[in-house]
């Protein structure tokens, strides 16, 4: 394992104990574990004795079952088997229905049912591009205005672009703030204003242009449903600001989340330069899904070319068994050298095992050359098997030398960000065990026990 | 072959990748494809290692054998100005609208009228024809949404439908949808052998069959090597002696079976564990892919990374499995 001077290692639990620490912010490009992550987290301060609620968006179906908040209900649940004295809460965002829950809470009955119904809030609340980001921080606002957890850790939408996390609510915001609003919004209030004399000019043109496009009847949804919304905007404006400044209080701290792949670990560059433009604090890099070898010090060049001497020799049985010999000599003989095992090549079965799969010949290419012999091979020799598992892992230091190549770039970019890494799980995960598992790499401070 | 495929995908599985290696391998052989991009993020042209492309069709690559791959990124705001005029020679006005934020409106407030325009603009060249009566293009390929959002993408009716019940956009969209529904379209889904990504396709295949879109075929891309065999997976995790593979490490000169080359068998052993269950894991996933009955294609993971060489390696696989315009 290669030691990194310049980098400081990002300490998890000294974060999550923190009771200074209040919000921790999960963010990161798609697909990289930014959910998993965030759960892990959750669990880990849990069981560390805090009193966590995990705000999660889209998680793995069979993640949300384990945790029990797979049924979408918009409220935190409290996680069962959790250890240790602290609490787990969690939910999965609901993002139409917290659009709903806002219009619900802001609006009178009629007004709030106008707006329900209109054809333009539907299409708006189930797509616009955006509204899922809004509405998470709109859901971490609320949440942390409880005041029933002393953590909360958030995850962030699926988005391309790590950055559209704190974007798209500004845009919402201007959107719904936008000069064409206001014009749109003008019919209805005509009369009142003065200089509507000079807006109504546009606005003619306006309407009339609109009108064809879209049809009267399209249009006139329209008007009332952004006369409907009027009285809501500033108070959207006014929370997601107060959100936006909320993150860039002491108590929060930002995970950015990547993958030791390029295009993850470009948009973590562009997210760590962000946060510092924005005064956002970052407590560290997450990388994901990092992979290792407990046989470092063997190169992938010298397992391929063992690799290949093995298969060479597996072809040429007779050399091979002198050779093989040879190569064993300095080696107190095992168990099974001189069963027939090693000269018998073409047999396949060292130590003689004579099974009962030979009714499967498989491996036409490795016995098919040379003499046909009654004792087919059924299976793979010794040769074949280690050198596969050579070229297996001369396959997993390419991908470490990869994945270290692409990190080295981010470090050398970006000294200052402190690292954990996440050991690659063979399998998914989707269970409580599986986050533990993640909490434990995520708290291990050296890249020494990387699996 | 349907003249339109659309290729869609859980996101960063590939699909813009495999769109353009689509395009290549149905241009093959003097035919011409056109790549649409949809999505405003300009992936054809880093793909293809050439500038940002402009709102105009044109040529980006030679595919084997003669043939040709055009490339147009359709963009919204451009698509319906270009629609103004073509239809109500607005002018002015058009331009009047746009600088209201008018277009943005449309195309941000009602993802459905956005949605029409897209998916209108790719019809339109899969029906267009030249002088001589003949196709423009011999099929367009579609870099399309996420499998999340597909259907309703493609569903532009349903969605248009609450919004404008009569006029010309409700004009657009049922022509757009009698396109979409023939088997003039198919729609490819690309994933990986991962849970989440097989978990949305299946959603994916169900939601598109439910709205009658035309489902194609299923791509698995990255598919990474297969180095153990099953029969040496077995043989190796369970039946053969540590001091076997020692030795035969020894013989192989990384040192003696004892030593240094003894201590390599444990590791190498726990690579070949984790490989195995992730082997195990991937065969799930294919027979979970091969209950839609679908055409299923793999496509290699290149471990170097995917530059324009290895665009036309997945081309030249695609043909090799099947994937071609005849
Ligand atoms: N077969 C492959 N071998 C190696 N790398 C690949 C392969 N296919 C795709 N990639 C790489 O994977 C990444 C994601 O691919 P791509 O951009 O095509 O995905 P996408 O589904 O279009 O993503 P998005 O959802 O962001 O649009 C790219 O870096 C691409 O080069
Ligand atoms: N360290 C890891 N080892 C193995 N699988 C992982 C690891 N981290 C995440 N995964 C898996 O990767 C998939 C995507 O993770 P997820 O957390 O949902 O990503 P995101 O929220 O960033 O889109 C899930 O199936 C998850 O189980
Ligand atoms: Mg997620
Ligand atoms: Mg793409």
């Amino acid at each position: 394992m290669s030691v990194d001077p310049a980098r400081d290692p990002l300490d998890v639990d000294a974060l999550l104990d923190d009771p200074k620490t209040r919000i921790v912010v999960c963010c990161g490009s798609g697909g990289v574990g930014k959910t998993t992550t965030a759960a892990a987290l959750g669990l880990r301060a849990a069981e560390r004795g805090r009193t966590v609620v995990v705000l999660t968006i889209d998680p793995a179906r069979r993640l949300a079952q384990s945790m029990g908040i797979d049924s979408l209900d918009n409220v935190p649940r409290r996680v069962k088997d959790v250890h240790g004295g602290g609490e787990l809460h969690a939910m999965m965002l609901d993002m139409k229905r917290t659009f709903d829950e806002i219009v619900e809470a802001h609006a009178d009955e009629d007004r709030a049912r106008a707006i329900l119904s209109n054809p333009f809030y539907q299409s708006l609340s189930a797509g616009f591009a955006g509204t899922q980001e809004y509405m998470a921080m709109e859901k971490l606002g609320q949440l942390r205005s409880r005041d029933e957890w002393d953590l909360i850790i958030v995850d962030t939408p699926p988005s391309r672009s790590a950055l559209d996390f704190l974007d798209a609510p500004k845009r919402l915001g201007s959107f719904l703030d936008g000069k064409l609003i206001r014009l749109l919004m003008a019919p209805a209030k005509v009369g009142g204003r003065a200089g509507m004399k000079f807006l109504n000019v546009g606005m003619s043109m306006m309407t009339g242009a609109l009108g064809k496009l879209l049809g009267g009847q399209l249009l006139r949804d329209v008007q009332t449903f952004v006369a409907a919304m009027d009285t809501m905007f500033g108070g959207f404006r006014k929370r997601a600001d107060a959100t936006y400044r909320l993150l860039q209080a002491p108590g929060t701290a930002f995970l950015v989340v990547a993958s030791p792949e390029r295009d993850a670990l470009r948009e973590a560059a562009y997210f760590v330069e962000r946060l510092a433009a924005d005064d956002m604090p970052l407590a560290g890099l997450v990388l994901n899904r990092v992979h290792g070898s407990g046989a470092a010090g063997l190169s992938a060049e010298r397992a391929l070319a063992a690799a290949e001497s093995l298969e060479e020799r597996n072809e040429e049985p007779a050399e091979d068994a002198e050779d093989a010999e040879a190569g064993a000599a300095a080696e107190p003989a095992g168990e099974n050298l001189d069963a027939s095992g090693i000269v018998d090549q073409e047999g396949g079965k060292v130590g003689g095992r004579n099974s009962s799969e030979s009714e499967a010949p498989n491996s036409p290419e490795a016995s098919g050359s040379s003499l046909p012999t009654e004792d087919t091979d059924s299976g793979a020799s010794v040769e074949q098997l280690t050198a596969g598992l050579l070229r297996l892992h001369a396959e997993r230091m390419r991908l470490l030398a990869r994945e270290r190549h692409t990190r080295d770039r981010f470090t050398a970019l970006h000294p200052e960000v402190a690292v954990a890494e996440v050991a690659a799980l063979p399998g998914d995960v989707h269970d409580l065990d599986g986050l533990r598992a993640i909490g434990d790499r995520l708290a291990q401070t050296s890249d020494g026990g990387r699996a | 072959m349907s003249r339109l495929q659309v290729v869609s995908g859980k996101g960063g599985t590939g699909k813009t990748t495999v769109a353009a290696a689509l395009a290549l391998a149905l241009a093959t052989e003097g035919k011409r494809a056109l790549l649409v991009e949809v999505e405003g993020r300009q992936g054809i042209a880093q793909l293809f290692e050439t500038e940002a492309l402009p709102y105009e069709e044109r040529k980006i690559a030679v595919a084997p054998g003669g043939g040709e791959v055009y490339a147009l990124a359709i963009d919204p705001e451009l698509a319906l100005l270009d629609y103004l005029q073509m239809f109500y020679k607005l002018g002015s006005a058009g331009r009047a609208l746009k600088k209201l934020g008018a277009v943005d409106f449309a195309t941000t407030i009602a993802p459905g009228l956005r949605d029409v325009l897209l998916t209108g603009k790719a019809c339109e060249a899969v029906r267009r024809k030249d002088k001589r009566g003949r196709f423009a293009y011999d099929c367009v390929i579609m870099d399309a949404p996420p499998t999340g959002r597909i259907t309703r993408f493609l569903n532009v009716n349903d969605e248009v439908a609450g919004l404008a019940k009569i006029g010309p956009i409700h004009n657009q969209a049922q022509a757009v949808m009698r396109v979409l529904k023939s088997p003039e379209t198919s729609v490819h889904l690309v994933t990986l052998l991962e849970e989440m990504p097989v978990q949305e396709t299946v959603d994916g295949i169900t939601e598109l069959r439910a709205a009658q879109l035309p489902v194609g075929r299923v791509i698995v891309n990255m598919v990474r090597p297969a180095l153990l065999d099953e029969a040496e997976l077995e043989l190796g995790l369970e039946r053969t002696p540590r001091t076997a593979i020692a030795k035969t490490l020894a013989a192989a000169g990384l040192g003696g079976a004892r030593g240094a080359g003894g201590r390599l068998v444990d590791p190498l052993l726990a690579q070949a564990a984790e490989y195995a269950e992730r082997y195990a894991l991937e065969g799930a996933q294919r027979a979970v892919l091969a209950e839609h009955g679908l055409p299923l294609h793999e496509l290699p993971l290149l471990a170097d990374g995917l530059d324009l060489g290895g665009l036309y390696e997945l081309a030249a696989e695609l043909r090799e499995q099947g994937v071609r315009n005849s």
